[in-house]
């Protein structure tokens, strides 16, 4: 789209151009040259075009980023930087107090275990179960399969509070509230976190698959369940690393539903996160410590940043699979 | 090999369905046990006053007051409610068009795409209610230097009250519209680069500039693909559990006053809420398709 952008710049001074053209060869080719060179020519963009692209996308990418930085440098200063208005973006010195103090606060090891444990062993099975029903929906043709698609739609649009309170009684009756098993539960029967989306991926990816080895498998003998895990299953693996690490991100990051089935069972971080300055009160009394101990901004960011912080790496090892899986897996546009 | 012997009695097609069904039954116990069931559930609670204590919950039905009260006499929930239909109409569009001009930039042949498709694509991976809870109120979530400028400040006072809601909205939290612009960057970028590209050249030759091309090639391409991150985005906005009417009504379920039924007749009267919006953004994305 580039080279379409140019010939519109070109066509904005034309008067220039006749000027090129009427002055001699010589001064004509220098000006094709420099204007090659800021324009872009039909191969590659111009200086001046790039200049604007590159200068959007850094000042809108710095906005981005604004709050992640904001609270980077928030958390590394020491009580008396927060104090002092010169200290706005360098801290005078590397102070990891904050860290020590949000590290004990959110009872790290033990929270995060948590988190990674409630996050992991949903999104396993969610992956699964979806592949399961989106295998079904793909392959198969059975009465009703139409009205099954726009329910599957309604729970992607039901929210979460309209059906919650009753689940959680249940649960309760049956003691699982604050237990793992009453995120398990709505995973294996396809109504997890966003369960919605998930199967749409894998109808998807094994629609776009050709099923000729599966017919040849089938006629060979194969089961049917024999069809799905020895030949879809390893052909569409992309698919099953895509929702495995979309379904970790969104069951590490949703907190409505942690909330009501775990509260007074399992701590993850977010939760403890979000009770951060009564549990910092417990272990730091206002009254009993020093001024420069009680709770502030920076301990607080620190806090916010070592919740995200195992987030961050895994995006940073499996980038590629963030960033590439909407193309991977089509969902766009269908 | 008991399926083999079966299997000639049945007609294939009735064999194949079985098979289908077999495939998708998890879901459909589910859906009954997990969604439908509950959903019932809570309407029934919304239509009584309902009381839980220590021996069991008290029911006592009382038709469509929990309704009535959300709807005429509960003045924070109306206010609510009306906000929530203002951010969600006016972020709607924001993300959609922030995403389509993001999604063109990156689908530039430049240098450094990888890093900028991660910067923006980032954002999705780290937004959580309580993260977000904790950069609002630390004013993180705003350019300082925008929203508390004098001359913003008086231009926001001048505003008709219509207005003003919503730009301030925009001002407090712009970054946080952006941020949910993630997942919709990515969708875009796809479809665009689904799109044939001798198309833009076939048009190129026949004269049409790339502003030309973009109305007339590029948006009418991206139809569908507007629908589907339309639909994305305000079931994001309205599933968010830092948005304000979902935390009143979270707190109103343990309110002595509200309780479980008050709380459910508020759940569906915002997801009506949310149906009207959802039906908003398809008709008006649809009208546009065809026009």
């Amino acid at each position: 789209m580039g080279e379409h952008i140019l010939q519109n710049v070109d066509s904005l001074f034309p008067r220039l151009r006749n000027w090129g053209t009427r002055a001699t060869g010589n001064l004509n080719r220098h000006w094709d040259r420099v204007r090659g060179f800021l324009l872009g020519t039909r191969s590659r963009y111009g200086l001046l075009f790039s200049t604007v692209v590159y200068a959007v996308l850094v000042a809108i990418g710095f906005v981005y980023l604004y709050p992640l930085l904001f609270m980077l440098v928030t958390s590394f200063k020491s009580p008396s930087d927060l104090l002092n208005p010169m200290v706005r973006w360098i801290p005078t010195e590397l102070y990891l107090g904050n860290y020590i103090k949000a590290f004990r606060v959110l009872n790290y090891p033990s929270t995060l275990l948590n988190s990674v444990l409630v996050s992991v062993v949903p999104s396993v099975i969610q992956t699964i179960v979806c592949s399961v029903i989106g295998y079904g929906l793909a392959r198969y043709r059975f009465p009703g399969k139409s009205l099954l698609f726009i329910l599957i739609l309604l729970t992607f649009i039901i929210p979460p509070q309209n059906t919650v309170i009753p689940q959680m009684l249940a649960y309760r009756r049956l003691g699982l509230l604050g237990n793992i098993f009453s995120l398990i539960l709505p995973a294996l029967g396809g109504q997890g976190f966003r369960s919605a989306i998930f199967i749409l991926i894998f109808y998807q990816t094994f629609l776009s698959l050709p099923p000729v080895l599966e017919e040849a498998a089938r006629i060979d003998g194969a089961s049917e369940a024999r069809v799905f895990f020895s030949i879809a299953v390893p052909s569409a693996v992309p698919a099953y690393i895509v929702s495995l690490i979309f379904s970790i991100v969104w069951y590490w990051n949703e907190t409505y539903l942690t909330f009501v089935f775990l509260e007074g069972g399992i701590q993850t971080l977010p939760m403890q996160l979000s009770k951060f300055v009564q549990a910092y009160e417990n272990l730091y009394p206002p009254g009993i410590v020093s001024i420069f101990d009680r709770i502030n901004e920076a301990v607080k960011l620190s806090g916010t940043f070592l919740n995200i912080l195992p987030l961050l790496v895994m995006y940073f090892l499996l980038q590629r699979w963030f960033v590439e899986s909407v193309e991977r897996t089509g969902i766009a546009g269908e | 090999m008991k399926a083999g012997n079966r299997a000639p009695l049945l007609r294939y097609r009735t064999r194949r369905a079985l098979q289908g069904l077999a495939f998708v039954t998890p879901w459909i116990v589910g859906f009954v046990l997990l969604t439908m069931i509950p959903l019932f559930q809570t309407f029934f609670y919304s239509l009584n006053q309902v009381i839980v204590s220590a021996t069991g919950i008290e029911q006592t039905f009382i038709r469509w007051q929990n309704y009535t009260r959300a709807l005429f006499t509960d003045p924070t929930f109306v206010e609510l409610l009306v906000e929530y239909v203002v951010e969600t109409t006016v972020s709607v569009p924001i993300v959609m068009i922030f995403s389509i001009i993001i999604a063109l930039f990156l689908n530039l042949k430049i240098r450094l795409r990888g890093i900028f498709r991660t910067v923006f694509f980032l954002p999705v991976v780290i937004t959580s209610g309580p993260v977000i809870r904790e950069l609002v109120s630390q004013g993180a979530a705003t350019v300082p230097m925008v929203a508390q400028s004098p001359l913003i400040l008086n231009l926001l006072a001048g505003l008709p009250p219509i207005l003003r809601t919503p730009v301030n909205y925009l001002l407090t939290s712009f970054i946080l519209i952006l941020w949910f612009s993630g997942v919709q960057i990515l969708i875009y970028l796809a479809s665009l680069q689904k799109i044939d590209r001798s198309i833009y050249e076939a048009a190129a030759i026949d004269g049409a500039s790339a502003w030309e091309s973009f109305w007339r090639i590029t948006l009418p391409s991206l139809s569908t693909t507007n629908v589907v991150v339309a639909i994305y985005t305000v079931i994001t906005l309205s599933h968010f559990s830092e948005s304000k009417i979902v935390r009143y009504i979270y707190s109103q379920t343990y309110d002595i006053k509200g309780g479980i039924g008050y709380a459910g007749a508020m759940s569906f009267l915002y997801f009506a809420a949310l149906v009207v919006i959802l039906l908003l953004v398809y008709f008006a994305l649809g009208a546009r398709r065809k026009g």
